[in-house]
């Protein structure tokens, strides 16, 4: 086993790798910007280096500065965590070369999955349900103007090399493909350094189920179910839920085994994500292979009992996996909501700034992963992801009302975060239903719909009052505490506030 | 205390004197009496006749909003004895209205000049925070006084952008 593990990221997913280590009896050690000091990875770990300035590119994103950290202090093996290097070929080979293990699969999977049109003339011949469409790159107008003939429209143009709806369009009828097909050569050029597009059946608001696999270096690899990630706001996913209410046992089979043939097929180690388009019939479709953790992952952690993370560190150890694919077994139902800074009232904007009251939720049924801490001051220059609040029962109805209740519980203050926005979806009559698709939470958006309206507009009116006064009479005391302190003469509202609790 | 509230733009005449254990309170005319105990900075507990609230201060440098229970309300509050008493803070639409930035962030550009006609709601400034870019809007129609942001500096919550008349 690993002594000391160097986590190259930040926030919320640094601590979650931290506390892995730690349960492991293994040193963690985490690195940090300018602007993260004061974080929380940082407080948690056992030790920290500074890498760089706060613009991720110089830190990081800073492939040769991080393995010198690593190099500095004796690190045997390096988390990637999510986001950053974590997908990054180069960083996989460059850990590889500097004798550190780095927790993920080899470079020579990552690249394969990276490059859309390899991975899937790899996938077309594992046998992996593909969307109808093409493997290799577009040569020509006249060849795109046949495939799209043939698939029939919509078709949606992707470039080879894609990733981030760059190089991407969608194209209604065969007078929109020409001119569709030479800007997305021309974006894709621009963006990834290589004009490949290829092009694929445009599916209409599908669903979108994910299946986690795990794979050791041994040639074992198991799934542990799927996890259903249609809501989606501008392409990034806020809400997972698992297991899926579209998948039932005898698909998942189906769609495990096909994930178990991707990662098969691009010799894939460690843990791992295969995506799929559902389409209303039920049939899935590969879409793409995430080759990390993924944000989403305590969902799978909660109905299967296992510890991805723990796993993760026991494979890229060259442990074999404790258990067989029989031995997976799914219990109860998990939702996670993604607590951003953003802000509900002026469309969803990041909102960073300093956290001045912080009020975290607990109890049965209730995970909260989080980067967070009052009076801590977030930062401008990273994903506004701040926390992730995960709700686990029985079944789908008691996980939702304990996320409810757990909901209801959270508050951070100083900042704009989306809590509202999460209790407005859990009500919706849809999803409670089951319904929805990756169109869902623009629709939602739409309608508009505030906060049920309060009847306790009276109450705010009397609370602002009681504030106004209360929060002088605090800032008097506190002055006068820190002036008296230790000589035992109190302020007076210090004094009363004692006393009434002595008569209770 | 005297105070004049408006909550969601509703008005309130609130008045509160400290009873025995308690605070007899007449809003809008009405008498109640109201148990509160700050249970910490931003967190109040209030019983009224035996029924339970918490009510949860929500502050930034630019609006204050209250929770109660999983309601959440813009608050704003004037001490009619204070001559300090803010000019705007209840809604008023007259007069010059502040832009102010709601973030931290990077001003990255305006996109009206100064003297230009703007409409309610037309985007004044874009300020980038978090690899996003957010338009400041403004908040009446009416005449850009004055950009007082310049282009590429650091902004922090609360700092005046512009100035619209």
């Amino acid at each position: 086993m690993f002594r000391k593990i160097l986590i190259a990221n930040r926030g919320e997913i640094a601590v979650r790798v931290i506390r892995a280590c730690r349960e492991l009896g293994i040193a963690s050690v985490a690195v940090y910007s300018d602007v993260d000091r004061a974080s929380l990875h940082v407080r948690k770990a056992d030790e920290a280096y500074h890498v760089g300035p706060a613009a991720a590119a110089e830190s990081y994103l800073n492939i040769g500065k991080i393995l010198k950290a690593a190099e500095a202090c004796g690190a045997d093996a390096i988390h990637p965590g999510y986001g950053f290097l974590s997908e990054n070929p180069a960083f996989s080979q460059a850990c590889a070369d500097a004798g550190v293990k780095f927790i993920g699969p080899a470079a020579g999977s990552m690249e394969l999955m990276g490059s859309k049109t390899r991975a899937r003339q790899q996938m077309e011949k594992a046998g992996v349900p593909l969307i109808p469409g093409t493997s290799r790159a577009l040569a020509s107008a006249e060849e795109a103007r046949d495939v799209a003939a043939k698939i029939g429209y919509p078709v949606m143009l992707k470039a080879a090399a894609g990733g981030g709806g760059k190089g991407m369009r969608l194209v209604l009828s065969a007078g929109e493909l020409r001119p569709a097909l030479e800007a997305a050569q021309s974006e894709a050029q621009r963006a990834f350094g290589n004009g490949d597009v290829y092009v694929e059946k445009a599916m209409i608001n599908p669903r979108h189920i994910e299946m986690q696999i795990l794979a050791d270096e041994h040639g074992n690899t198991v799934f542990l179910g799927e996890r259903e990630c249609s809501l989606q706001r501008r392409h990034q996913k806020v809400l997972e839920e698992s297991p899926s209410p579209a998948v039932d046992p005898a698909m998942r089979r189906r769609m495990g085994e096909a994930a178990v043939r991707v990662a098969q097929a691009a010799g894939y180690t460690n843990a791992g994500t295969v995506e799929f388009l559902v389409d209303q019939d039920r049939n899935f479709y590969f879409l793409e292979m995430n080759t990390r953790l993924q944000v989403e992952h305590p969902i799978t952690e909660l109905v299967t009992g296992l510890d991805l993370v723990h796993l993760q560190i026991r494979i890229a150890a060259g442990e074999k996996l404790p258990f067989s694919q029989e031995g997976v077994q799914l219990r109860g139902h998990a939702i996670e909501c993604r607590i951003y800074a953003e802000d509900p009232d002026n469309n969803y904007f990041p909102s960073p700034g300093k956290i001045t009251l912080l009020l975290a939720p607990s109890g049965p049924g209730i995970r909260r992963d989080s980067g967070m801490y009052e009076g801590w001051t977030v930062p401008i220059d990273y994903d506004p992801l701040l926390a992730k609040l995960i709700g686990y029962g029985t079944d789908r109805t008691q996980a939702i009302s304990r996320l409810t209740r757990a909901l209801n519980e959270y508050f951070v203050g100083g900042i704009k975060t989306n809590i509202s926005f999460f209790r407005r979806v859990l009500r919706d009559p849809d999803f409670a239903a089951g319904k929805f698709d990756t169109g869902f939470l623009d629709r939602l958006l739409q309608s508009r719909q505030a906060e049920p309206a309060g009847g306790d507009i009276e109450i705010a009116a009397i609370a602002a009052g009681l504030f106004a006064i209360l929060d002088q009479e605090s800032a008097a005391s506190n002055d006068a505490s820190s002036l008296v302190a230790g000589n035992g003469k109190r302020p007076s509202a210090w004094k009363k506030t004692s006393r009434a609790e002595a008569v209770e | 205390m005297i105070y004049d509230i408006a909550i969601d733009g509703k008005q309130f005449h609130l008045e509160l004197a400290r009873a025995e254990r308690t605070w007899r309170c007449r809003l809008n005319g009405r008498t109640l009496e109201v148990d509160a105990v700050l249970a910490r900075p931003d967190v109040l507990s209030i019983l009224i006749g035996g029924k339970a609230y918490e009510v949860k201060r929500e502050h930034t440098a630019v609006d204050t909003h209250l929770w109660v229970g999983p309601a959440r309300y813009a608050a704003a509050i004037r001490d009619p004895r204070s001559w300090r008493g803010r000019r705007g803070a209840l809604g008023e639409e007259a007069g010059p209205r502040k832009l102010m930035a709601p973030m931290p962030g990077k001003v990255v550009r305006a996109l009206v000049a100064e003297g230009d006609t703007v409409e309610a709601g037309q985007g004044i400034l874009v300020v980038e925070a978090m690899k996003m870019q957010n338009e400041i809007k403004s908040p009446k129609k009416g005449t850009v006084q004055r950009i007082a942001a310049v282009e590429g500096a650091t902004v922090n919550p609360g700092d005046v952008l512009a100035i619209v008349e």
